[in-house]
């Protein structure tokens, strides 16, 4: 039983409310008052500013086209991986260690192992050439092959981050009591119908938080999409970037992060509604 | 409705040998407890039957279709878990229906089949609620129902009572024998709680270590169990398990003379506590009294006797108090012999 | 009354424990795809970062190790601010852990142990971080670190890095206290100690294994994040930021050279951690 309330809770989250009000929430408010402000008073210029650059409207396309490839594709490979893993009992460990390995590397390291792969002398080439598809290095990765580099940046992103999604999955299929699935396999459901009836929705909570963690860092990608393929492939992280670092021009780069909240938690609004479990269908 | 036969059937994990070479046979519409602690086997059995576990080695048999090998969905029963296992995301009326929408059966059939199933278990007032609300009898009832709803060959339940309170269990137990028995169905309950095993069973079988020691109807097994384990296991208090010497055919404790059915080996006297009765004038087995503990219908006594222990139960208004000695009287008919070395009851010629 | 033996013939084993031997194949082979698929680009970054010069450019290259040294290592280490980048993500991830550790661990035993007004809000903040990129609030923070001197230095991308590492911490602790029974503390207070007391003697040791996996995620996060980092440096550079910033201009072998060194703490973190993973990450996502 928790004790009466006293002093000691609020002097224990007391450090962690006001670490996270200045460097959570007095950001939050500046990085949106100063898209707002620009010269003196309110302004929409650097929204004007953002949607008139030439990048922008790529950027907003190809962020939003990495993420409705990348995550789905994402959750059907977790879901895979789970279910494969789920199955064995040896070498359990083993495997979902390395499968778990690439939630520890950095978008930019998982962008450079990728690279070793599909540079021009890298190991794809070789192999093509190996086989005769090729005459010699081709590059993919250039503004030339927009759709290859595409494809690099989406394998990129599933090598390194389907692992924290798998993460999410196994630790709720961990929650679901195997009893669930063995009495509808008495009651006479086929593996599939287990899984698309049982498993799935029991999975769901599991599922929308996967979900949302993937979907917010999706649109805040940008390292991975640099190390491949500089700014051949404009993203809105790596847009904001360049306008903070090398225009030095904070409003835009204000702008284009309120636009990368605003998706994010639009995108997050979406999940929670689409997803919900109502409470009384709760275990 | 089928019958089971389980013939040698064996199961081992790695090295662990959970069940050697079991053979059973339950008749068409009987009920058959399984009935020990817990790491005996008796769920794993339960499993195998299901179709949950395989089997090492050995047979299933139901309705004289060798299923050993087939999938659960293909053997035609239907199960009660020990946490329920109903559905959390499905309605009442779902999860009774389940089994019958995996039938592919009519809409009309189902709700025919699902209304009956909620009537025999008292849950159609709610079935459009989710399990989340029900209490956990009302759960237990769910699981009952989608159970027989399909009208199952052969019904398997796992400790079904095990996670109520004692009064709902005692209620529940009855309701199920009576809904049971009127839907006949063939019915396997793996249980370690003697007084369900007794009072719903047709035959229990007494199983430890991996094997059955006996199987029996439930006087049988109490009056006469087959090994030194069944006695010590159904009933309470226990049976008591007296050493004593065999000579010419008659063991002697105090004054008391009893006659044993074989000589010259270590027997044990296995005594049950409501078998014996006090002596008016002090004379016959003496029991040294320890603790009285009365029980409302009955005084529970315990102490020793040829200094091993012993419970007694005595008549609630008997004058007995700690440290006293008292004797025993013991009818010889009601008496169960053991060998000591092997642990088997010794038959009466 | 005695067991009865039915009448059918014996056949030596049934199958197998579990899946039939094609679907095993079939298993095992669609797992031995999953781990070369994560496998691979880590060993080719890793000819990559010890093939040199030479080894970037050989064409065709072959999938075996071929004129390894440390030498392309060592001379990308030798690189002016290498060194000093690695030394600076270092800092900038301990920093991180024991800020979020300080700073995460009590809120969670508050979460944990006690129920107190203003709970849900407290847990809505946490969870309302989740909600947001949290790197790109590096952005305003320039201004406001320039004049507190905190620009250009780990403890400042520290600080960022904590935002988006506390969050975590706090749940996971939470749910890391509620695992240890209150009874254990009571008991402890019965027998003469203070709360302090109780906490250290009883409920620290407990929570010690637990905590050293949460402080190693945090460590993770630091050393991993990139946006915040280049945001917020311009000479101390963590290593991240320093690769960012070097990409378009260095050779491939250094880039290798640069991604392994990341890929290698990752790599030992997760195998340290891989009992906690799913619990931390159970909790964490909830």
């Amino acid at each position: 039983m928790p004790a009466r309330t006293s002093w000691i809770p609020y002097a224990l989250i007391a450090p962690s409310v006001i670490f996270l009000g200045a460097l959570f929430l007095v950001p939050l408010v500046q990085t949106i008052w100063l898209s707002f402000s620009a010269g003196d008073g309110f302004s929409l210029g650097n929204y004007q500013r953002m949607a008139s650059d030439l990048n922008f409207s790529l950027a907003v396309r190809n962020t939003f086209l990495l993420t409705l490839v990348v995550v789905p594709l994402q959750v059907v490979l977790a879901l895979a991986m789970a279910t494969m893993v789920t199955k064995l009992d040896k070498g359990r460990d083993l495997v979902l260690w390395v499968l778990t390995i690439p939630l520890g590397i950095s978008d930019l390291a998982a962008g450079l192992a990728w690279l070793a792969l599909l540079q021009n002398t890298g190991y794809l080439n070789s192999a093509l050439y190996a086989l005769g598809l090729i005459q010699g290095p081709v590059g993919w990765l250039s503004q030339e092959t927009p759709w290859a580099l595409f494809f690099a940046i989406v394998l990129a992103e599933l090598w390194r981050a389907t692992a924290i999604v798998l993460v999410i999955l196994i630790a709720g299929l961990q929650l679901i009591p195997k009893e669930f699935s063995e009495a509808a396999e008495i009651f006479g459901a086929k593996p599939w119908t287990r899984f698309t009836r049982i498993t799935l929705p029991l999975l769901k909570p599991s599922l929308q938080s996967a979900l949302i963690l993937r979907t917010v860092l999706a649109f805040e990608v940008f390292a991975v999409v640099y190390a491949l393929g500089g700014r051949n492939f404009p993203v809105l992280a790596g847009e904001a970037y360049v306008w903070q670092n090398d225009n030095q021009n904070y409003g835009v780069a204000a702008a284009y992060a309120v636009l990368i909240m605003a998706i994010s938690l639009a995108a997050t609004a979406v999940y929670l509604r689409a997803l919900r479990t109502r409470p009384e269908q709760l275990p | 409705m089928a019958d089971i036969v389980i013939d040698r059937v064996v199961k081992e994990f790695g090295t662990f040998r959970a069940l050697q070479e079991v053979s059973l046979t339950v008749n068409d519409g009987e009920f058959v407890a399984l009935l020990g602690p817990s790491g005996c086997g008796k769920t794993t059995l339960l499993r195998i039957i299901a179709g949950l576990e395989t089997q090492t080695s050995g047979h299933v048999v139901i309705g004289g279709q060798d299923v050993s090998t087939l999938a659960p969905r293909k053997r035609g029963l239907a199960m009660v878990f020990q946490n329920y296992a109903v559905f959390p995301h499905m309605t009442v009326f779902e999860n009774v229906a389940f089994g019958l929408r995996m039938q592919k059966a009519q809409q009309a059939e189902v709700k025919r089949k699902v209304e009956r199933a909620a009537a025999l278990l008292h849950i159609e007032s709610y079935l459009d609620r989710y399990p989340a609300k029900l209490s956990g009898g009302q759960r237990q009832r769910v699981a009952v129902a989608r159970a027989l709803a399909v009208e199952p060959a052969v019904l398997l339940m796992d400790e079904p009572l095990s996670n109520l309170d004692a009064l709902l269990r005692l209620e529940m137990r009855t309701e199920l024998k009576a809904v049971l028995r009127e839907a006949g169905t063939t019915t396997i309950y793996v249980t370690h709680d003697q007084t369900e095993a007794m009072g719903l069973a047709d035959r229990i079988a007494v199983m430890y270590g991996g094997k059955i020691d006996q199987i029996g109807s439930p006087l049988e097994i109490y009056a006469t169990p087959a090994t030194r384990f069944v006695g010590g296991f159904i009933g309470s208090p226990p049976m008591n398990f007296i050493k004593v010497q065999c000579s010419h055919g008659t063991a002697r404790i105090g004054d008391a003379a009893l006659p044993c059915p074989t000589t010259g080996m270590d027997m044990e006297l296995g005594l049950r506590g409501e078998d014996a009765s006090l002596a008016p004038n002090g004379s016959g087995i003496p029991f040294d009294i320890r603790v009285v503990e009365p029980m409302g219908s009955h005084l529970l006594l315990t102490g020793s006797i040829d200094g091993q222990p012993a419970r007694i139960v005595a008549p609630p208004i008997a004058k007995v108090s700690p440290g006293e000695r008292v004797g025993l009287t013991v009818d010889p008919a009601r008496v169960t012999w053991i060998d000591s070395t092997t642990g088997r009851a010794v038959v009466r010629a | 009354m005695t067991i009865q033996a039915a009448e059918l013939p014996r056949t030596g084993k049934s199958r197998s424990m579990t899946l039939p031997s094609a679907r095993r194949l079939l298993l095992w082979t669609g797992l031995a795809v999953l781990l070369a698929w994560v496998l691979v680009p880590i060993y080719f970054v890793a000819l990559g970062a010890f093939g040199g010069r030479l080894g970037v450019f050989r064409w065709p290259k072959t999938i075996w190790p071929a004129d390894l040294s440390l030498a392309a290592m060592t001379q990308f280490l030798g690189i002016e601010g290498v060194f000093n980048a690695l030394v600076n993500s270092l800092i900038a991830a301990g920093l991180t852990v024991v800020f979020s550790i300080l700073l995460g661990a009590p809120a969670g035993y508050a979460l944990a142990r006690y129920t107190f007004p203003g709970q849900n809000a407290y847990r809505l903040l946490v969870l309302l971080t989740r909600a947001f990129p949290l790197a790109i609030l590096a952005l305003p923070l320039t201004v406001s670190f320039i004049r507190f001197g905190l620009y250009d230095t780990p403890f400042g991308v520290s600080l960022i890095h904590t935002v988006l590492a506390l969050p975590f911490a706090a749940l996971v602790t939470q749910s890391l206290f509620m695992g240890i029974p209150r009874e254990y503390e009571e008991a402890a207070w019965v027998f003469g100690c203070t709360r302090f007391q109780a906490f250290m003697k009883v409920v620290l040791p407990l929570a010690l294994p637990g905590l050293a996996a949460t402080a190693i995620f945090a460590f993770v996060i630091s050393w991993n994040e990139v946006f915040a980092a280049s945001i917020l440096t311009v000479r101390e550079r963590t290593l991240t930021a320093y690769l960012l910033r070097i990409l378009s201009e260095s050779p491939l072998h250094y880039r290798f050279a640069g991604g392994f060194i990341l890929i290698i703490p990752s790599v030992l973190f997760i195998f340290a951690v891989r009992r906690y993973l799913f619990a931390v990450w159970g909790i964490a996502s909830k």
